[in-house]
């Protein structure tokens, strides 16, 4: 097997306040190989935002890492001090958010902070930077490049400007993008689109994706593998296809069956009773016990580990146990 | 039409959005102008679902908040349970008020903060002078009951719930006041997917149970097609096709409609073909001339650059597309089944 | 029965966000002390005030200037803070005045805040030229320095009064004229966050059944932009309470037989040079304790109900 590009081992992150410390991330680890694409989903809160966040070292404050290491490319990434952390953004990780004007300075024109980007990173001329730059923005599909470059982000419209934010996390050319909702502010007819320019850039330049959304039709559509999350804690991970087709953790397969297809015709969805529980509540054994409906007495004592349940799929659930004993 | 309870005709809604009247003068500029519904007409016949689908821009809300009265139409007309609404009629308008309510997309906003939730619930029963006294407290309790919350949660306040749960509590604010009607902005587009089916289901139930009269609005095709029985698509203010929702989806008619099922994600992991869905809505201050859908239609034609077309039956509904009888039928390719 | 679901009032109160910040803050504690104490002394004045100094019967002209802490050479008598030209005690004056000034304070606030708020409501709900030519009031007073109308009201209303009536009517003429040089504020801040609750979605839940426009503005919407106006008043009182007296020490507030602690300042003054420090002094610190802790109050509360501003 190959080295992983970004291993992330026992991760915990904790948020004190004063009705005591919250844990927002519970003990997740995961792997993403060089060009793989991982999906994380998660309702709010489960914790998907922050693991991108600890991986490229901007977990708010007064939250703050307590455990565990993120790896990049064997390289511990999460100790780094504040200024060797910044040099790898933007340099071998690149950052794709909801909202692209998060990302765009609005003062300047668009070719001024790809060159600048692109000259930070990579030894280049300013016109060398220019021309990489122009060939960027008519990859990811604006039309006109050579004349849009010197526009200013509210020139774009929204998923223009998306496409721009894709050219600027990926300028630098980085081994992995960290995409955190990059469609949910954009129309359906404007998603699709957004994710296949995604997901052909990075299968180009051959750069791992971790795409953080709520939404399993755009992992469906996208992932390789895909991590489900839930109260801050890894539920299932494994290839996308046997997560959704065969989901091994009951939340997960609650979560898949919840959803309205263009397929099937149901008379009444298949839903998960209660809600997720908040971080200064949640429940001793299984975070999912009390919404179960398989759940036995071990679940609400022990909580579960990731349980292998097929080559590279895994879950947190003690049934998973059972049923690997049973075929062994 | 007897059976419809709600009728829209020509519904017209434009705002000015022109610059403040001393930039105007000095800028030379007239008056701007944006037209968030064009000409819309639609029927809602009782007990049905009826949704509206379409993307930012496409008047959907605009039009839920003219239905609702909280937005006046610039042109055509409303009618509800056979009575027209407008100004001219005052009285129509109280009394068909308690007949109709209304769901929110947002339920951390929709719900007063600084209210317990007995009196978020009570509020349409005290406005209406529906019941008084004890009795208001009884049927509260009634009400978080219906909605699967608990009696004793009414002297709580909005914040200790989740987003689902005060989802619960708008609904059953909206039944308090024992309507016919409801129209559902949004209703489950701010929550989790998980909670998603625990609302959905509800609507159905209370459905079921009260013969309420739906009219959802949302973007979301599956639970549009999951909820409604007809279904109306909408495309920079224009209605551009109505069909019954599930032959909408196996044979759409309108090349936008068609557009709009290739965007949304395969979760089926069926393989299901799907054409590249291309270009943006344009801005709806300077639309396209004729039909507004034509500068990314793969069908378009020079007519349809210059002329605005009118609905035409068709085998599943109406369509406004000037293709819809002849070519349109030949190329229409597997849809989705 | 419901009683073990839902905590009693005080409980919440203790139990609150903001209560908590409060605790966590030691100069918000005590500015809070600092001012309470003031504000308590000032109260109950008639009950812990060694003399009654509006007692003309009480005063020995011959107590005049004693030093504090000192025996007066002619009639024995000592004062914890030292006498006043008149022979008046320091400290009663200073809880009187103090008294004075808080009501002026506390009064021209409450009116300034009742003004603001109805024009904020109201600009901010109506919007249109309701809002423009209320806003254009505002701006046009907000383009004088706010003692100015202060005094213009104050002059302009003496004017309307019979000077008979000048000295009993001279602190309600004071009250308004402070309240309504400091409305804009209020009816700015109010306006604004007006317009943002109006397009909430509860906002519009009322309006869809029909409820009475002013219902909405009383019972909706007024609750949710009380924050604000809370911290605008507390800083307003600091305010006021300066105000007043600046105008006192001008000679155009209240009148010397009812001295404030500004009234008490001009009279201190005329003193300093001659080496009788303690007149001007202790009202002055008191006046400067007094906005000064109501101020560092209010600051710490528009941080506490915005918590990002942290």
């Amino acid at each position: 097997m190959t080295e992983p590009l970004l291993s992330v081992r026992d991760l915990v992150v904790e948020f004190p306040t004063r009705r005591g410390m919250l844990r927002a991330l519970d003990g997740v680890s995961f792997d993403i190989a060089p060009g793989e694409v991982l999906g994380m989903v998660g309702e709010s809160g489960a914790g998907k935002s922050i693991t991108g966040a600890a991986i490229i070292g901007l977990i708010e404050p007064p939250g703050r890492i307590v455990r565990g290491e993120i790896r990049l490319a064997g390289e511990r990434i999460d100790n780094l001090p504040p200024e060797a952390m910044r040099r790898i953004r933007g340099k071998r990780i690149g950052m794709v958010f909801q909202d692209p004007l998060t990302s765009l300075n609005p003062l300047y024109t668009v070719a001024r902070q790809l060159i600048e980007t692109i000259r930070v990173h990579l030894d280049m001329s300013e016109a060398e930077a220019r021309a990489h730059a122009i060939g960027l923005l008519d990859r990811v599909g604006i039309p006109a490049a050579a004349r849009r470059i010197d526009d200013y982000p509210h020139h774009f419209s929204g998923g223009m400007r998306q496409r721009v934010v894709i050219a600027l996390a990926l300028a630098a050319e980085p081994e992995l993008v960290i995409a955190d909702e990059p469609t949910t502010a954009l129309d359906v007819s404007v998603q699709s689109q957004i994710i296949d320019v995604l997901k052909e850039i990075c299968a180009e330049r051959g750069a791992a994706v971790m795409l953080i959304t709520h939404d399993m039709g755009v992992i469906a559509e996208t992932a390789d593998r895909v991590a489900v999350l839930y109260a801050g804690r890894m539920a299932e991970i494994g290839p996308v296809r046997d997560v959704i087709l065969n989901a091994s953790h009951p939340y997960t397969s609650g979560l898949m069956a919840s959803i309205p297809t263009l397929v099937q015709d149901t008379d009444r969805l298949v839903q998960i009773p209660g809600s997720m529980p908040r971080l200064n509540a949640i429940p001793s054994g299984c975070a999912f016990n009390p919404r179960c409906n398989q759940a036995f007495e071990r679940c609400r004592i022990e909580q579960p580990p990731l349980i292998d349940v097929a080559p590279r799929h895994a879950a947190a659930c003690w049934l998973a146990e059972e049923e690997t004993k049973n075929d062994g | 039409m007897t059976d419809s309870f709600l009728s829209v005709t020509n519904l017209t809604r434009y705002f000015d959005v022109s610059k403040p009247w001393l930039n105007r003068v000095l800028e030379r500029e007239d008056k701007t102008f944006l037209t968030a519904t064009d000409n819309v007409s639609f029927d809602i016949r009782k007990g049905e679902t009826f949704a509206l689908v379409g993307e930012s821009g496409s008047g959907k809300s605009t039009i839920a908040k003219m239905i609702v009265g909280l937005l006046a139409p610039s042109d055509g007309t409303i009618e509800i349970a056979g009575r027209r609404i407008g100004p001219d009629d005052p009285d129509a308008i109280r009394t068909v008020r308690r007949r109709m309510q209304m769901i929110f997309q947002d339920p951390f906003a929709s719900l007063n903060p600084r209210w317990r939730v007995g009196d978020i619930i009570a509020e349409p029963i005290r406005t209406f002078g529906l019941m008084s006294g004890n009795d208001v407290t009884k049927e509260v309790a009634r009400l978080l009951e219906v909605v699967g919350l608990s009696a004793t949660d009414a002297s709580k306040f909005p914040h200790e719930f989740s987003g689902g749960q005060r989802q619960r509590i708008a609904i059953a604010r909206a039944l308090s006041s024992k309507p016919e009607f409801m129209v559902c902005d949004e209703p489950t587009s701010a929550l989790d997917v998980s909670v998603q089916a625990q609302i959905l289901n509800l609507m159905r139930d209370l459905q079921d149970e009260f013969g309420l009269t739906y009219l959802l609005i949302s973007h979301d095709l599956s639970v549009v097609r999951h909820m409604a029985n007809r279904i109306g698509v909408l495309y920079l203010g224009r209605l551009v096709e109505v069909a019954d929702s599930k032959r909408l989806f196996v044979e759409p008619q309108h090349p936008y409609t068609r557009m709009l099922l290739d965007a949304v994600p395969d979760l089926a992991l069926s393989g299901r073909r799907r054409k590249p869905v291309t270009g943006e809505i344009p801005n709806p201050i300077n639309p396209p001339s004729g039909c507004a859908f034509h500068p990314r239609c793969p069908l378009a034609i020079e007519r349809c650059k210059f002329e605005i077309p009118e609905p035409r039956i068709t085998p599943t509904g109406t369509a406004a597309c000037h293709l819809v009888d002849g070519d349109i039928q030949q190329s229409v390719t597997g849809g989705t089944e | 029965m419901s009683d073990t679901k839902t905590p009693s009032r005080l409980f919440r109160l203790w139990d609150s966000d903001i209560a908590y910040s409060f605790r966590q803050s030691p100069l918000a504690i005590i500015s809070g002390v600092v001012a309470l104490v003031i504000i308590l002394a000032a109260a109950f004045a008639p009950l812990i005030a060694p003399t009654n100094p509006y007692d003309p019967s009480s005063l020995n002209l011959m107590d005049g200037f004693t030093p504090p802490m000192q025996e007066n050479a002619f009639t024995g008598s000592t004062f914890l803070l030292g006498a006043d030209n008149q022979g008046r005690d320091v400290l009663s004056t200073i809880l009187y005045g103090a008294r004075i000034s808080l009501f002026v304070g506390f009064s021209a606030v409450i009116f300034a805040m009742v003004l603001g708020i109805t024009a904020g409501l109201i600009a901010g709900y109506r919007g249109g030229w309701v809002d423009a030519v209320l806003m254009r009031i505002a701006d046009v007073q907000l383009s004088f320095p706010s003692i100015l109308i202060a005094l213009l009201i104050f002059g302009v209303a003496r004017g309307f009064i019979p000077p008979s009536q000048r000295e009993t009517m001279a602190i309600w003429v004071l009250i308004v004229a402070i309240g309504l040089s400091d409305w804009v504020q209020f009816a700015r801040v109010v306006r604004g966050a007006t317009m943002v609750e109006k397009g909430k979605e509860y906002v519009q839940a009322a309006r869809v059944i029909g409820v009475n426009p002013i219902r909405i503005l009383l019972r909706h919407i007024l609750p949710n932009v009380m924050g604000p106006v809370l911290v605008i008043g507390t800083i307003g009182l600091a305010l006021a309470i300066i105000a007043e007296a600046t105008l006192s020490f001008l000679g155009v507030g209240v009148p010397p037989t009812q001295p404030s602690l500004g009234t008490l300042i001009r009279i201190g003054q005329q003193y300093l040079f001659s080496g009788e420090w303690w007149i001007l002094l202790f009202p002055a610190v008191t006046l400067l304790a007094l906005a000064l802790a109501v101020n560092l109050l209010g600051d710490w509360l528009r941080d506490a109900l915005n918590p990002r501003l942290r």
